[in-house]
């Protein structure tokens, strides 16, 4: 994402509350996403249907181009296409569209949008930041499988994309005939390998993992590059190098938090943010195991324990941000806030990655505190079990 | 109209030699088809509601078997038993078997006639008392009169003396009278046990099994040598008798059993189904599959310097595999202390192996009065079958061999009694329409013939045909590992974990249960969202834990705490899992077998438990 005229934006802060924003790939769809919020004002170029009546009454109906500013009402995320659409009304005049009539935006890569904002706090400031940062772009896509099940992801910073997922009963091996069995595993092999060659663009990909528990990772590559080969395919051949072969317990997508941290594959990427969030809840685990009392999670827990100024690292999901009504908004930046106003380290877990999804599941807010507190006795909110 | 008859394949050499009528269809005494005659012809036989049979089941059965005009839709699954087995049918108690047999080409056609023919022929002198009731029109008299060929190929004493009444409920207890007294004599009254063999990767327990196999005469010399000559030429000449459990060019080519091999052999007093289990770490799901079918095990442990360390420690399968087998309901174990020879036979050796094992399998929950130690090598085949010639041993050991110890286990009781429940392990198509489906019956009984339910997807399908080791029965009871050919349900919608059972009494379907369950030495603490995999009998399917309801006192089961932020190790708490995709499974107070399950996380076991409320 870039911001057009960055000089102006502290300028633009004070004087108008907006900045305007140009996303360019997909991951800046995602980071609009979280930062939008119902009422903020939008403005972007759209399409908008025009219903013209000529002279003679006939109605025809044409597309025009336009610039609208909206009044945000609804959010929409597609995370397969990583498509954003916002509804809203329509806050300044337009020859084409009266004042608060209904439209929905689309947004489009490489088209400034101005977002602006009547309250900027410090989480969306970061996220500004951290999009426009032109350093963190490594894209990692990894297939985990497993005999007749495979998930090709798509690991980007911020997100973790399922690209596709092959299942395929593949039967056992009987005494006297093992030709089913490795029939279906060729079966399964191909397809597997269709789906790499149709969802993955080599050139934005940095490394392409492949990771199975047994022999089925070795089995696959020497079937990908004997039918690359017999191909003759150009692009998996010239990527061949970009392969790397980790071992995984299963073939289930929460493999993945295995495979980023495994040391082979660390070594060869520099820290991603992906795996910098699998490392940070490990940490929250192995302090569970170790020193329970260090270690709290739940919303009341942690305020509990930020005033008590005990708080070293904050783990936060960013589903939390999004979309919430003002008050418990509020509530979760003000967290943040005092956790880095004393000092402590404040971790934003993308909700996407596979860590996020179980730190949503562990309620969202985890912490590791400086100084044991005595367990506290009262039973969990259990507003945050109901799903 | 031919179509319906298969001239061509007519095999005349299955007819009953006396029977003139036999051969004659239908068709020739009436000239409207059998569709017709459905149709239009009332069949006072009907009792129940019509059921809609899917139309492809018409394809190959209809060119077989000449249908009377009075029997309507029941017919379909009627075909498919007459086609494929012995001349009776025992599906719905209210039809009298008065199709004809004719036999399609190509298919097994001896199937039928030659090991359960006391159970056929008890069945059906007992259905042709029941087709002397004038019940039916036209062609039931060419059935009937077909029977008396039957009873002359066998007498099986054990008839019911009762005429039976034609009712559904009076029909069926009549069957499971058979089906009992079937199970006893069956193969000489010798009960079935199913036995799978575990152990730390590389300890022997291919080697070991192959052998035994090979002294007991299963594989024939020919075979056997083949194996030592193809294994010699690539170069793992030491695997010659594992390559007779290791069957696919993976696992020859690695050395290393992947998947769990099936085989069948007999002891004196028992017919075992042995199981060989993989053992490295990365296959332990395919060989809780196994333990979970299993009612003993042979823990096969590798008696050479450092191997037998490096096992048992914790990182080595030897723990986790015994502690499995025990969740799983295993409570008779036989450990086989393999690789003896490569230590010569001492005696400390021995001692010392057993007593560390022994120690782990009693906190293991094994009782000592189960658990019997063997020294054996499997390479050189001492102690397998019969009692070792080797001095170094004699001297010091004089307990049984191998297989007189698995002789020696005692076989489970069978719960015949409670409704069907097989759990599916393999899918595949055979040859035919329909495809074939591997599990072991847990509870209850099977016929050919008989509607079955496939849960989750919640289908119903026909029994075509039971196989159990190649040969084909007419029924299966509790205990038995079968393989069962269905018809009228797509494959797509099976897949390995589906349990199939009576459409009457389905088995519970749900994404959300509660359980209790049992922590082992795990490193990483459990809260709230934990991913895990849960492994049900042959399931496997991505988990979390929902909710930590409670930490209950390990012996007395009392409440210690409600709603704990994690549990550790070595706790028994009460949790609620929540499955990605629905599972069927079944309380453990119904039923003992079907009620575990294992937790595992990152590869390790990380907790047992036992289902006790579904949601």
């Amino acid at each position: 994402m870039t911001h057009t005229n960055k000089n102006q934006f502290v300028h633009d802060m004070h004087l108008f509350s907006q900045v305007t924003l140009m996303p360019e790939e997909a991951e800046d769809m995602w980071h609009t996403y979280n930062l939008l919020q119902v009422g903020d004002s939008l403005r972007a170029s759209t399409i908008r249907k025009v219903q013209t009546e000529s002279q003679t009454g006939s109605v025809g109906s044409s597309r025009v181009r336009t610039t609208l500013t909206l009044c945000v009402e609804t959010i929409d995320f597609d995370s397969q296409a990583c498509q954003l659409r916002v509804k809203g009304t329509n806050l300044e005049e337009n020859q084409y569209v009266k004042m608060g009539a209904y439209h929905t935006i689309e947004l489009e890569l490489n088209r400034k949008f101005t977002l602006a904002k009547k309250s900027w706090d410090s989480v969306v400031l970061d996220r500004i930041e951290q999009a426009c940062d032109a350093t963190q772009k490594a894209d990692v896509a990894a297939v985990v499988m497993q005999e007749g099940l495979a998930n090709l992801v798509l690991v980007t910073p911020a997100m973790t994309l399922l690209r596709a997922k092959v299942e395929l009963t593949i039967p056992r091996k009987r005494r006297g005939s093992c030709t089913q069995h490795e029939k279906a595993l060729e079966r399964f092999y191909e397809a597997v390998m269709q789906a790499i060659l149709r969802h993955i663009n080599f050139d934005v990909v940095k490394c392409f993992l492949v990771a199975s528990p047994g022999f089925v990772r070795d089995q696959f590559m020497t079937y990908l590059f004997k039918e690359a080969v017999r191909q003759d395919n150009k692009v998996l051949l010239e990527n061949r190098p970009k392969f790397i072969l980790v071992h995984s317990s299963s073939g289930h997508k929460y493999s993945l938090k295995e495979i980023l941290s495994d040391p082979t594959v660390t070594s060869r990427l520099s820290d991603t943010k992906a795996s910098g969030e699998v490392k940070a809840l490990e940490d929250f685990y192995k302090m569970l195991q170790h020193e329970p009392d260090r270690a709290f999670y739940g919303l009341a827990h942690v305020e509990r324990a930020t005033e008590a100024l005990a708080i070293d690292t904050l783990l936060i999901s960013d589903n939390l941000f999004r979309h919430q009504d003002v008050a418990t908004r509020s509530r979760y930046v003000r967290l943040v806030d005092n956790v880095r106003d004393n000092g402590g380290n404040v971790r934003i877990f993308s909700s996407l990655h596979v860590s996020g999804e179980q730190l949503t599941q562990l309620s969202g807010v985890a912490a590791i505190l400086r100084f044991p507190i005595a367990d506290l006795s009262e039973p969990e909110d259990s507003s945050s079990d109901e799903d | 109209m031919s179509r319906h008859r298969n001239v061509r394949g007519y095999n005349y050499d299955e007819d009953f030699e006396d029977d003139d009528m036999y051969g004659q269809s239908v068709e020739d005494d009436c000239c409207i088809s059998p569709a017709t005659a459905n149709q239009f012809i009332y069949s006072r036989q009907e009792r129940q509601a019509p059921k809609e049979e899917p139309l492809e089941e018409e394809e190959y059965e209809d060119e077989d078997v000449p249908m009377s005009p009075t029997i309507s839709h029941n017919l379909n699954p009627l075909d498919q038993a007459k086609s494929r087995d012995a001349p009776h049918n025992k599906v719905d108690s209210e039809i009298v078997p008065k199709v004809a047999r004719m036999t399609v080409s190509g298919k097994k056609q001896t199937m039928g006639f030659e090991v359960p023919s006391m159970g056929e022929n008890g069945v059906v002198t007992a259905l042709l008392r029941r087709g002397g009731s004038p019940e039916d029109a036209t062609a039931s008299s060419e059935a009937t009169t077909k029977r008396p060929g039957t009873p002359s190929k066998g007498s099986n004493g054990d008839e019911p003396s009762t005429v039976p009444t034609p009712g559904r409920s009076s029909g069926k207890a009549r069957q499971s009278i058979n089906i009992k007294a079937e199970l006893e004599k069956r193969q000489g009254g010798k009960p079935l046990l199913n036995l799978v063999v575990i152990g730390h990767v590389d300890a022997g327990k291919s080697t070991l099994m192959g052998h035994l196999l090979y002294l007991l005469g299963n594989v024939n010399k020919r075979t056997m040598h083949k194996y030592e000559q193809e294994s010699k030429k690539a170069g793992k000449a030491s695997f010659a008798y594992a390559w007779v459990l290791d069957e696919t060019g993976e696992e020859r080519d690695r050395g290393v059993t992947m998947d769990v091999g099936m085989t069948k052999f007999e002891t004196n007093s028992k017919v075992v189904t042995l199981m060989d289990a993989p053992g490295h770490k990365d296959f332990i799901p395919n060989m809780i599959t196994g333990a979970a079918q299993a009612d003993v095990a042979v823990l096969v442990v590798d008696a050479s310097r450092g191997e037998f360390e490096a096992g048992f420690e914790a990182g080595g399968q030897t723990r986790e595999h015994a502690l499995l087998v025990r969740s799983l309901g295993v409570t008779q174990l036989a450990v086989a202390v393999n690789k003896m020879d490569q230590v010569n036979w001492q005696q400390e050796r021995f001692q010392d192996i057993t007593s560390k094992l022994g120690h782990f399998l009693k906190q293991a929950g094994f009782k000592d009065s189960d658990v019997f130690y063997i020294p054996t090598s499997g390479l050189s085949g001492e102690n397998l079958t019969a009692r070792s010639s080797v001095s170094e041993l004699t001297s010091w050991f004089s307990g049984p061999s191998l297989l007189e110890q698995i002789d020696g286990f005692k076989a489970p009781q069978r719960s015949i009694d409670k409704p069907f429940r097989l759990c599916v392990s393999d899918v595949f198509k055979d040859q035919g329409s329909g495809f074939c489906v591997t599990g072991k019956i847990e509870a209850g009984y099977i016929q050919t013939g008989d509607r079955i339910l496939a849960m989750p997807p919640n289908e119903t399908c026909t029994v075509k045909g039971i196989t159990m080791h190649d040969e084909a029965l007419d029924w299966a009871a509790a205990g038995d590992h079968v393989s069962l050919t269905v018809t009228g349900m797509d494959i797509i919608k099976i897949n390995v974990g589906c349990v199939f059972c009576d459409p009457k009494e389905p088995v519970k379907v749900c994404t959300r249960f509660r359980a209790r369950v049992l922590l082992f030495n795990i490193e990483v603490p459990i809260t709230q969202g934990f991913p895990v995999l849960l492994h049900y009998q042959t399931v496997s399917e991505p988990a979390t834990i929902r909710k930590l309801i409670s930490v209950l006192h390990k012996s007395s089961g009392e409440v210690l705490k409600k709603k704990p932020k994690c549990l550790s190790k070595g706790m028994n708490a009460i949790v609620e899992v929540q499955t990605q995709r629905p599972v069927s499974l079944e309380l453990y107070k119904d039923y003992k077998e079907l009620g575990r399950f294992m937790l595992r996380y990152v590869g390790s076991t990380i907790a047992a438990g036992v289902v006790t409320e579904v949601k």
